[in-house]
């Protein structure tokens, strides 16, 4: 372990990846800022140039720096112009808006700052605990249980999606898994599903599903919803005061502790990721909070400030756990830089740690850089940053929707590739229409393949699907799949009588 | 009906239509040797074509209350029909893009598409839009092609000959 930790530090040291990381930072902390556009569609935008690097560490760092950046530059829209742009940052605007009307958005920044710093480092010291455990305890994995593990993980999205939204993720999981299926699979060597199209012989492209299901949606929502995109002016002084006091710092630093390791701990968990840690964070520490604390949260809190931003730092850290031990994305963008590995010809697994120490510490390492450079970088920075804000509109759509379509152009080189990406923007912009989620389509789409290369490997091996039974890892953790599917839809088949 | 169950019932036709392909027209194909195999190309699908069938049919007869409207969503009867009419436009331009990028070259119709969007979207200070236009599409060409090292053609086809 320590040989690896070495190379890492080796690698992840080196000018060019900390150039990378500082870049990554910078890029997402800017688009990150952008009204309406989240750390997966920026991710999705960047993975041409990723994969142009040639390098899986250094595109990885990349990655990885502008998925931080975007993080943080969207809890500073949440603060500032009170516009989360995902769903991960609403809750930092609860206190963090109120806080810049007071004329603090200097102060409530930098709160956001330190904790998103304290969230993200504490993140990385468990990451390097948790990752080579679990990925010992997973090499005792064969391909049944992998396949088992892909279920779960698959249901979990669908389970974590919401009330009322499991049937609905379960859809669109199914409608990803099935876009995967089309062209000629490494395993049978036959088209499948091309409909006689030439251009669908080699498969969809996952940049290509990456950002027809995100960047586009949220650029068409931007022109039909105008008010998304509308920026409400803070004064200069009141961004560019950062101070904050020593009682205050005493005050959140109880807050920060304990939402880092529970933020983290969600984020592990396949399918729960940054929102549902961010809320829970806020829900819990709101609680526990004394009665005169309690009155505060939602008017200005600086504890219902730092405890959704420890927790969803903390959480965006413990999401790589799944990703990098086991190969399982936990969350949309986890998902995206999954594709991306598997891109450059990486494959995140247990055995990552073994064969590419470099790239499995590196990117770990790297982690622990992207948030010291957000502290140190972007504090200073942040009344310039702000600046971003200004863009307006008439140029700022016709871009994002350019570097989309230039992204899918890049990644595929044809122009059917554009085509398909512009039906199925269309398509995931009709579905968010009617609250389908979005992230499990491309989760899906992502695991298809390996899902269904464990499934029929496992069914070889015993000639059969009795590896369902015979081995009783597979049979728990498909029962556990079947529990957490069925049990929300139960409890809201319970709660819609007690309505009635 | 809502638009949810809309989306349900054409994913529902989807499937079978999957499924039909899977279940009926695509192992015929299948040499002999790997019908042997317990797994064939159509096992997965025909699962799938399954499983979606059987999803859709749940959301179709609601057995699951949805009462979900996340902040991010927004509803579509809100939408002015001004904005629709420019989003089509939008996606019509974008269309356009993508037919003729090759043709065109990457900077006459990557300035062709950014000035249109911009227009569209309500710009009217021409001389400071085209200008921004071109020297940004012209340096993400450089930055691309020559830093990146990822070949855009710059010139339209019809061009080619010349240079």
């Amino acid at each position: 372990m320590l040989d690896g930790f070495l190379i890492g530090l080796e690698t992840a040291f080196s000018i060019k990846n900390l150039f990378m990381v500082i870049g990554g930072c910078i890029i997402g902390t800017f688009i990150g800022m952008l009204p309406g556009l989240g750390p997966m569609s920026i991710i999705a935008i960047m993975i041409p140039i990723a994969i142009s690097i040639g390098d899986p560490s250094t595109a990885l760092i990349l990655l990885a720096g502008v998925y931080y950046g975007a993080v943080f530059g969207g809890s500073t829209s949440s603060i500032l112009i009170n516009a989360p742009g995902v769903a991960s940052t609403v809750a930092t605007s609860f206190d963090g808006y109120p806080l810049a009307r007071k004329g603090k958005a200097g102060k409530a920044l930098t709160i956001a700052a330190i904790s998103s710093f304290f969230g993200g480092t504490v993140g990385a010291i468990l990451l390097v605990f948790f990752a080579p455990t679990l990925a010992s305890f997973a090499l005792l994995f064969h391909s049944a249980e992998y396949f088992a593990l892909m279920i779960v993980g698959l249901s979990a999205i669908a389970a974590f999606a919401g009330k009322g939204q499991v049937t609905k993720a379960l859809l669109m999981t199914v409608t990803g898994l099935i876009l995967a299926t089309i062209g000629e699979g490494a395993q049978f060597n036959m088209p499948r599903f091309t409909m006689g199209i030439m251009d669908l012989q080699s498969g969809i492209g996952f940049i290509t599903i990456a950002m027809a299901m995100f960047a586009i949606p949220e650029t068409l929502f931007l022109v039909l919803d105008p008010s998304r995109s509308e920026t409400k002016k803070n004064k200069d002084s009141e961004i560019k005061d950062l101070r904050i006091t020593k009682k205050e710092f005493k005050e959140i630093f109880p807050v920060i502790s304990r939402q880092s390791i529970q933020g983290f701990l969600i984020g592990v968990m396949p399918g729960a990721g940054a929102t549902i840690a961010s809320f829970l964070g806020y829900a819990v520490e709101r609680n526990i909070a004394s009665n005169e604390d309690k009155k505060m949260f939602g008017k200005g809190s600086i504890k219902g400030l730092a405890a959704p931003e420890s927790a969803n730092n903390a959480a965006c850290t413990g999401s790589f756990v799944p990703l990098l031990t086991l190969g399982i994305p936990g969350s949309g963008t986890t998902a995206i830089l999954l594709g991306a590995l598997i891109a450059l010809n990486v494959s995140p697994g247990p055995r990552l740690m073994i064969d590419q120490p470099d790239v499995f510490w590196s990117v770990i390492i790297s982690m622990y850089i992207g948030n010291l450079i957000l502290l140190a970088l972007n504090l200073p920075l942040i009344p310039y940053i702000a600046k971003i804000l200004t863009i307006p509109r008439t140029y700022l759509i016709p871009f994002i929707l350019f570097f989309t379509l230039m992204g899918a152009y890049i990644g595929q080189n044809n122009a059917t590739e554009l085509l398909i990406l512009i039906i199925f923007g269309v398509i995931a912009t009709i579905l968010r229409f009617a609250s389908y989620p979005l992230a499990p389509l491309l989760i899906g789409f992502i695991l298809g393949p390996m899902l269904e290369d464990n499934f029929s490997r496992a069914t070889q091996l015993y000639d059969g699907i009795s590896f369902i039974w015979e081995r009783p890892m597979t049979l728990v953790m498909l029962i556990i799949s079947l529990l957490m599917i069925i049990l929300p839809s139960i409890k809201s088949r319970f709660s819609n009588k007690k309505s009635f | 009906m809502k638009l949810e169950k809309y989306i349900a019932l054409i994913l529902c036709l989807i499937f079978i239509l999957y499924g039909y392909e899977a279940f009926f027209t695509m192992d015929e194909l299948l040499p002999p040797i790997l019908k042997r195999n317990p797994v064939w190309p159509s096992t997965f699908p025909k699962i799938l074509a399954a499983f979606g069938f059987f999803i859709s049919i749940l959301i179709l007869l609601n057995i699951e209350k949805n009462e979900v409207n996340t902040s991010e969503n927004l509803d579509y009867k809100k939408v002015t029909n001004r904005s629709y009419f420019k989003v089509i436009l939008l996606i019509l331009g974008m269309v356009l893009y993508a037919l003729n990028l090759r043709y065109l070259g990457f900077i006459l119709s990557s300035f062709l598409f950014l000035s249109f969007s911009s227009f569209l979207l309500g710009e009217r200070n021409f001389v400071k839009c085209l200008i921004v236009i071109l020297i940004s599409t012209i340096s993400i060409w450089y930055l691309v092609n020559e830093v990146l090292g990822i070949y855009m053609n710059p010139y339209p086809l019809f061009l080619k000959v010349f240079i």
